[in-house]
């Protein structure tokens, strides 16, 4: 049980818990998840939270209300979680539906339709393109976002106007 | 005011390898882990670093705002670009057979380097296009405030 104020102590708690959740990937031999949540989770997002702190506060003010609520909130929640792993396949299990369904299907297709290596690529970048498009589109998005909430190039524009 | 000079020093050398990394990650996408999101995290942490380590002048005098916002986009017409080609020379949206049609597994390969370049430009410019749109906004501060 830990309890801080300090937001920069849990922003880096966050990293080292996104970097924890990464070797679990690797130990579930999801190399390519693996090295997302590495790269993004534990290394970019610590630098964004960072970049927030600097424009807030260093530390959280002391709640107003009690804990109670959240805590039963959580609590229920992670029951009803614990509760749905309870009939989960195995780890590793043959008959997992994850085995059995699309799995083998895009494995014995790909030495001869893409004939790459790593299968995670063919299926990311070939059988699923429009996904992939889908989700580059939302990174883009995103950027959009950041920039017309964040950027204030029209505050520079309106400064500059006034300065000539 | 000059300060940190081990960390300037580490950094220097570092950036180097960390772009490498990245241009290794995006083009052995095929054969190992990794590919274009990953690539082109790597490549904006080589910039962000630089940004962190030394300044926000500095980083954006390399890598100035409009070229990082026209990146982003770039990224996404690249991949886009790729479907609309197959989509014109009479094979689906997207099916990369079209771009080597006498051989359709090579189609495939040029295909998905195209579009995992296409990913990796466009997370390397939202990546940076996102820190600077945080990062110009702070007042630089003294270590003490930490």
């Amino acid at each position: 049980m830990l309890r801080t104020r300090s937001l920069f102590a849990t922003v880096m708690l966050a990293g080292v818990f996104s970097l924890l959740s990464a070797l679990l990937f690797v130990t579930l031999d999801a190399v390519d998840v693996a090295f997302t949540e590495a790269a993004v989770g534990a290394g970019i997002s610590t630098v964004l939270m960072l970049g927030t702190l600097a424009l807030t506060r260093r530390f959280e003010s002391p709640p107003a209300h009690t804990p109670v609520i959240p805590l039963f909130v959580v609590l229920v929640t992670g029951a009803a979680l614990v509760y749905g792993t309870l009939d989960m396949p195995y780890f590793g299990s043959a008959t997992a539906p994850a085995q059995t369904h699309v799995a083998p299907d895009y494995i014995s297709r790909t030495p001869h339709e893409i004939d790459v290596p790593n299968i995670v690529t063919a299926i990311l970048a070939s059988y699923r393109g429009y996904d992939t498009l889908g989700e580059t589109a939302v990174v883009f998005t995103a950027a959009v976002g950041v920039l017309l909430l964040l950027s204030g190039l029209r505050r520079r524009r309106r400064k500059e106007e006034e300065d000539v | 005011m000059r300060h940190h000079l081990i960390l300037r020093v580490v950094t220097k050398l570092l950036i180097g390898s960390i772009m490498l990394f990245a241009l290794y990650v995006q083009f052995h996408g095929d054969y190992s882990p990794g590919g274009g999101f990953q690539a082109g995290v790597i490549m904006a942490v080589a910039f962000i670093i630089y940004g962190i380590v030394f300044s926000l002048q500095d980083v954006q005098r390399v890598l100035p705002p409009w070229l990082v916002h026209k990146l982003s986009a770039l990224g996404v017409l690249v991949y886009a670009g790729t479907g609309v080609v197959s989509f014109f020379t009479g094979y689906g949206f997207l099916d990369y057979a079209a771009l080597s049609p006498h051989h359709p597994v090579h189609g495939q390969h040029y295909g998905i380097i195209l579009v995992e370049l296409g990913v990796g430009i466009t997370v390397t410019g939202v990546m940076i296009t996102i820190y600077y749109a945080f990062t110009s906004r702070t007042p630089v501060m003294d270590d003490e405030a930490w």
